[in-house]
């Protein structure tokens, strides 16, 4: 950590390794299969050598003379007694067998003819892979050829492959040997019309003659409670492959029948295939004792779990913390409350300096077990000393300027807050530390948004910057005044919700206080400059509202349309002071209305924090204040509406029944392009979702206002009207992918209704209210559309998820240059001017440049 | 430098409240330093922004819903299914479909229905109204549907050249509104008679291919066809189409004909057309980077593994994605060289990654 990164990777190269490679850069040759001696020391020349690096602690690396951990470990090498097909090149070596003189190794037709070639096949290669190249290759090849001989008069035979890796030449085997001298001879001229690179690779590598073993460290070998060791299953593996490369030795020496020799190279082969790779179709996978197959080198790489999506673009953390989290309104927006147990686990660094030197030493002081302390020092040379009862006192003695002490986190220190899914840039902000009793992470729920959390269990991981370069960033970049301004559609993502804008509705709307009241309520939102509250003795909410505003703001929303009421609605505030409208949804909420982006706008994010803070708090103090329920009788109706619902029901019963009955008799008027069923279905469907929506229009129109339940409808705090109207009036019809239910037995949905019953009342259509309560059937089908949505959620996520990662993984690199133009990775130009006005979202207004505004407000700076 | 559209909203603006020339100019100079403010920083990394601002909602859409083109006897598959096809550019759509826009006087709905009859792809099957077959003499008598063939000025003497071109063996003859359909070899001529009548059914006889189902549609005191199937190419040349708005939502045809250009307008139109009825707010820089991106190359490309992706240079950026091993491997026949200019190989190295605050190469003095 104290090191500065003085080396850079410019670039990596990727290339084969020859033989003679592998033999310059391996530190040992293999020759024992055997692990440890009798004392459990390694072997030397075994795969365990020291000098391929070590894992036991106390012992020295032969190579580097590092202990464990310093040395990275080194390769080794196993010299081969009978060469062996790689089975990643089995393709490669067919083709190129196929394409070359058997004797001669030179192209099968003369080398001009395919130069005509040469742009299509790298337009090939472009658009879909080497391997299609290949393909082509092979293909022209095979046309052009006349005859069965090669240019110099070789006769050719037929070469075919036995998978997984058996060549056959006209029924006979082809030894790798053979193969590989056959490889041997073709030029570097011909490799790259194969699209192969003659710098990077030769062909004959692909038969292995020499196998490079990794290093110890790769394949650490784990010791269990019982003491006994327990290889990994690389080891397992190459174990193996040395022993019957032992055997395979002393056979070939001892002169033994060519048959046995053959098997054993044959069982090499298999070692070595499936060293590298354990799913090849055609082979028996290697298994451990128990049965389950061994995870070699293939399997390493691939795959989620593989080591480049979970070792390499994923990393792990020290210094974070995770927990179920919890609402609390007294904190700030931009705080997270952290309980004190994970405040005292995670510290932060700070350098000791001459001047900070007393102000540090009290954490050490206090030490580790109490509040606020500090966990460890770090000396200049970089050792990490615990800071313990026993040894504070030297340690204090010791300190001095250089030092590191990892002190607990205070009130104040920089966090970073996140919750998964990270779907977007606001998933994961900075926070200010508050250390709270208590066991669980506290947030603002105005926050709950942009992480998209709720309290049911939700848990959230909270992360430390350790370096002031980290630190700043997240204060600068991350912090959620930073964030309030999605750069999705350029308005506020934090706002109201729920009971903070149902409490600012009721407050705009219909309170009025008495002065007392009034500086009450302001009192317990934190503000306590009352000096704008007017001195009288009825305050209306409005007024009282205007006082967490700055005195010189001037707002008038749009109406949300044309309608008297709407335009009576419509906010309009004058230098602060809230004169006309009511406070709803489309103003306080999160992704809409102007009001939020306007205070951002003008104010800042640092000063619209504070105020929607206050805005929150008045709305839900207001309510606390107000008493706030909702009750069953809020969807009582009256006695003549009931009447007329019911009526109205009764009529497109009628009318569905009517239908039914043209349809019998075949006299229905056919939709253009549909069946009859399809019609009929169609018609019927409209017809009830009309009288669903006329039985909801008068319940909506009846209820009572005022109600706590109407209330929570109108200022958009939570439901809709649709769920009014299916407790007051009617449910409605149980949509099923995509139509009436029309499933479940022979002919019918249920066995209560009669086989063949298109009627409303057998389709699922549901004519109780929530109130009134369902009927059996009715209960019965509300469970299947219930059901059915669950489903479509299950099966959505996954799909959302894959379109998501793919979109990330082709535009990460993506990125406005310093000259405006958006470039990809390699500076390729994909826009010129981003967005086509190089505006960025997160600093419009929903999207636009909005220049009336701009120009109107321009005198006040 | 402002953008023109931003610059003739100022114009309008002090024209239209008649601001003094001096006031003008700091309407100008502020609107000016307003949009200096409001451009985009250097380094920011749109291209995330973009996925994360289509790929968040994403989880908030409905699977399988379907939108009636202006007419409930139609459908069109919208939301996440439709919008994962259109990024990854699929050459075959679930639902194919054309708004075909007419020139005065069609638009005014004048002889509509003949025309959507006309630009249907009908068989033979549709004219028939009844098919009698003579037993003895071998003889398939069909009788015509006068009205239908009124629709597509068709006339049985027509039909009978039409059908004599691609049923071969067979000679056919006009008679009043029945043709009569003789085999001309010798033997076994009943049951040919019967292969001939199912074959003759699905005969092309008249409209554009591939445009199965054709609807006219009234939108905004304008009507206009809307088909199920599209063949863009054939339904521009008919006369009386507006070749200026009619479109298709297939992407491959509209780039064949059109351009690439064209092609990005298409992608971007059919996203928000999917975001918009789902109701979801995505500002369009970010649909207009993707379309940017999938046409980039001149040819369309998905945002998949065959397609933007493998077009990246960086061979870990390409491994790190799907199928690793493959690239590897082919990276290194090739010696290609990677250079740790993307996002996902400097994060694999523990290394700033070239991006935002990664970008500048500051180094302290020690």
């Amino acid at each position: 950590m104290e090191q500065q990164a003085e080396s850079y990777i410019n670039d990596i190269k990727f290339a084969y390794l020859s033989p003679k490679m592998i033999k310059e850069m391996a530190k040992a040759k293999v020759v024992t299969p055997e692990l440890y001696d009798k004392e459990g020391y390694p072997v030397d020349g075994g795969l365990m050598d020291v000098r391929l690096g070590v894992i036991d602690p106390g012992l020295r690396c032969k190579t580097d003379g590092q202990r464990i951990k310093d040395s990275l470990g080194h390769f080794g090498y196993v010299e081969l007694a009978r060469p062996v097909i790689h089975i990643s090149f089995v393709a490669l070596i067919l083709d190129l067998l196929r394409c070359t003189c058997r004797e001669t190794g030179e192209l099968l037709i003369p080398k001009n003819k395919i130069k005509g070639y040469v742009d299509e096949l790298d337009a090939i290669e472009a658009a879909q892979g080497v391997s299609e190249r290949r393909k082509r290759v092979v293909e022209l090849i095979h046309v052009m050829r006349a005859t069965t001989k090669s240019p110099s008069g070789v006769k050719q035979k037929k070469i075919t492959l036995e998978k997984p890796s058996t060549f056959l030449e006209d029924e006979r085997r082809i030894s790798p040997i053979e193969i590989r001298a056959r490889l041997e001879r073709i030029s570097d001229d011909d490799l790259p019309l194969f699209g192969i690179n003659p710098e990077a690779m030769r062909p004959e590598w692909a038969v292995l003659t020499m196998l490079l073993i990794p290093p110890v460290t790769m394949r650490p070998s784990i010791t269990l409670e019982t003491g006994e060791r327990s290889e990994d299953d690389l080891t397992h593996k190459l174990g193996d492959i040395v022993r019957i490369n032992q055997r395979l030795f002393e056979n070939i020496n001892a002169g033994a029948p060519e048959i046995i020799i053959e098997d054993l190279w044959d069982l090499l082969q298999y070692h070595i295939t499936t060293f590298f790779n354990n799913e090849v179709p055609q082979l028996p996978p290697a298994r451990h004792r128990s049965g389950q197959p061994l995870k070699t080198i293939t399997a390493r790489i691939k795959s989620k779990e593989g080591r480049i999506r979970h070792n390499l673009a994923g990393k792990r953390t020290n210094f974070s913390a995770r927990t179920v989290i919890s609402p609390d309104p007294a904190i700030e927006i931009n705080e997270v409350g952290v309980p004190k147990i994970m405040a005292m686990k995670l510290t932060v660094p700070e350098r000791v300096t001459q001047w900070n030197m007393e102000y540090l030493k009290r954490f050490v002081q206090k030490g580790a077990k109490s509040y606020p302390g500090a966990n460890y020092i770090i000396r200049p040379d970089g050792r990490r000393k615990r800071i313990t009862d026993e040894a504070k006192e030297a340690l204090l003695e010791e300190i001095q300027p250089g030092f590191v002490v990892e002190r607990h986190l205070l009130d104040g220190d920089v966090a970073l807050f996140n919750r998964q899914p990270s779907l977007h840039r606001m998933s994961m902000m900075c926070h200010k530390v508050r250390v709270l009793p208590g066991k669980t992470l506290r947030m603002n729920p105005s926050v709950t948004i942009p992480y998209n959390a709720d309290f049911d269990g939700d848990e959230m991981n909270l992360h430390i910057p350790q370096t002031e370069e980290a630190r700043a960033e997240a204060e600068i970049l991350m912090q959620v005044q930073t964030q309030i301004v999605s750069p999705r559609f350029g308005l506020s993502i934090v706002g109201c919700h729920q009971d903070a804008v149902t409490g600012n509705y009721v407050l705009s709307k219909y309170l009025t206080f008495t002065r007392q009241e009034a500086i009450d309520l302001l009192m317990i939102i934190g503000v306590e400059d009352f000096s704008r509250l007017p001195n009288k003795k009825v305050i209306s909410g409005r007024e009282v509202f205007s006082v967490v505003l700055p005195e010189d703001f001037n707002f008038v929303a749009e109406p949300r349309s044309k309608s008297e009421q709407d335009i009576e609605n419509a906010v309009v505030i004058k230098n602060g002071n809230f004169e006309k409208g009511v406070l709803d949804k489309s103003q306080l909420g999160a992704g809409a209305g102007l009001l939020l982006r306007t205070l951002h706008k003008k104010y800042g994010a640092d000063r619209m924090v504070t105020i929607l803070g206050h805005i929150f708090k008045l709305g839900v103090n207001t309510l606390l204040k107000y008493g706030f329920t909702a009750a069953i009788s809020d969807t009582d109706l009256s006695v003549e509406s009931d009447e007329r619902i019911r009526q109205l029901l009764n009529e497109a019963e009628a009318d569905v029944h009517k239908m039914i009955m043209e349809y019998e008799q075949g006299t229905l008027e056919l939709l253009p392009g549909r069946s009859l069923d399809e019609t009929v279905e169609l018609k019927i469907l409209e017809r009830l979702n009309k009288a669903r929506n006329d039985t909801g229009t008068i319940a909506a129109e009846n209820a009572v206002k005022t109600t706590g339940t109407m209330l929570m409808v109108q200022s958009g705090g939570r439901g809709n009207l649709i769920n009014v109207a299916q407790m007051a009036a009617c449910v409605g019809q149980q949509a099923f992918r995509g139509g009436r239910i029309s499933t479940g037995y022979k002919g019918r949905t249920l066995s209560c209704f009669k086989k063949g019953d298109l009627g409303s009342e057998a389709r699922g259509f549901i004519r109780n209210s929530f109130r009134s309560g369902l009927k059996p059937h009715e209960t019965f089908f509300m469970a299947m559309t219930g059901r059915d949505s669950l489903m479509d959620t299950a099966l959505r996520t996954p799909k959302s998820g894959y379109l998501y990662r793919r979109l990330a993984n082709a535009l990460q690199d993506i990125k406005v240059d310093y000259d405006g133009t958006v470039r990809d990775a390699s500076g390729k130009i994909v826009q010129f001017q981003y967005g086509e006005d190089s505006m960025d979202v997160s600093k419009t207004e929903g999207g636009k440049f909005n220049v009336k505004n701009i120009i109107e407000t321009m005198g006040d700076h | 430098m402002l953008p023109p559209s931003i610059k003739k909203e100022v114009e309008t603006y002090v024209k239209e409240n008649k601001l003094t020339a001096a006031k003008a100019k700091k309407a100008q100079e502020t609107v000016e330093r307003e949009y200096t403010y409001g451009k985009v920083d250097a380094g920011e990394a749109v291209g995330t922004i973009a996925a994360e601002s289509i790929g968040e909602p994403g989880t908030q859409m409905t699977l399988d819903t379907f939108h009636f083109a202006g007419v409930s006897e139609m459908n069109v598959t919208m939301g996440l299914p439709r919008l994962i096809e259109v990024l990854d550019a699929r050459k075959t759509i679930s639902t194919e479909m054309m708004e075909v826009y007419l020139h005065a006087p069609y638009k005014e709905g004048q002889d509509i229905k003949k025309i959507a009859e006309k630009i249907k792809e009908t068989s033979f099957r549709e004219y028939i109204k009844e098919v009698n077959i003579d037993v003895l003499e071998a003889v398939m008598t069909i009788a015509l549907d006068s009205e239908k063939m009124a629709l597509v000025d068709a006339s049985p003497d027509k039909l009978v050249k039409i059908l004599a071109k691609s049923a071969k063996g067979v000679s056919f003859k006009a008679d009043g509104n029945t043709i009569i359909a003789k085999s001309t070899s010798k033997s076994d001529t009943l049951k040919e008679i019967y292969l001939l009548k199912e074959k003759i059914k699905s005969i092309y006889i008249n409209g554009v291919k591939g445009i199965s189902m054709v609807l006219p549609v009234k939108r905004d005191e304008e009507f206009l066809l809307v088909t199920a199937g599209t063949n863009y190419k054939s339904i521009l040349k008919i006369d009386g189409v507006d070749t200026a708005r009619t479109i298709t939502n297939n992407l491959y045809e509209i780039e064949a004909l059109l351009g690439i250009e064209a092609a990005r307008q298409a992608i971007i139109n059919e996203i928000e057309k999917v975001l918009d009825n789902q109701g979801i707010d995505i500002d369009v820089r970010h649909v207009l980077l993707v379309a940017d991106t999938m046409t980039m190359t001149g040819k369309v490309l998905g945002i998949s593994r065959y397609g933007i992706v493998k077009e990246k240079q960086s061979v870990l950026a390409r491994a790190s994605f799907e199928t690793p091993l493959k690239h590897v491997f082919s990276a290194a026949m090739h010696g290609e060289l990677d250079p740790l200019n993307s996002v996902i190989e400097n994060v694999m190295m523990n290394q700033p990654v070239p991006l935002g605050t990664g970008i500048p190469k500051l180094v302290m003095k020690k």
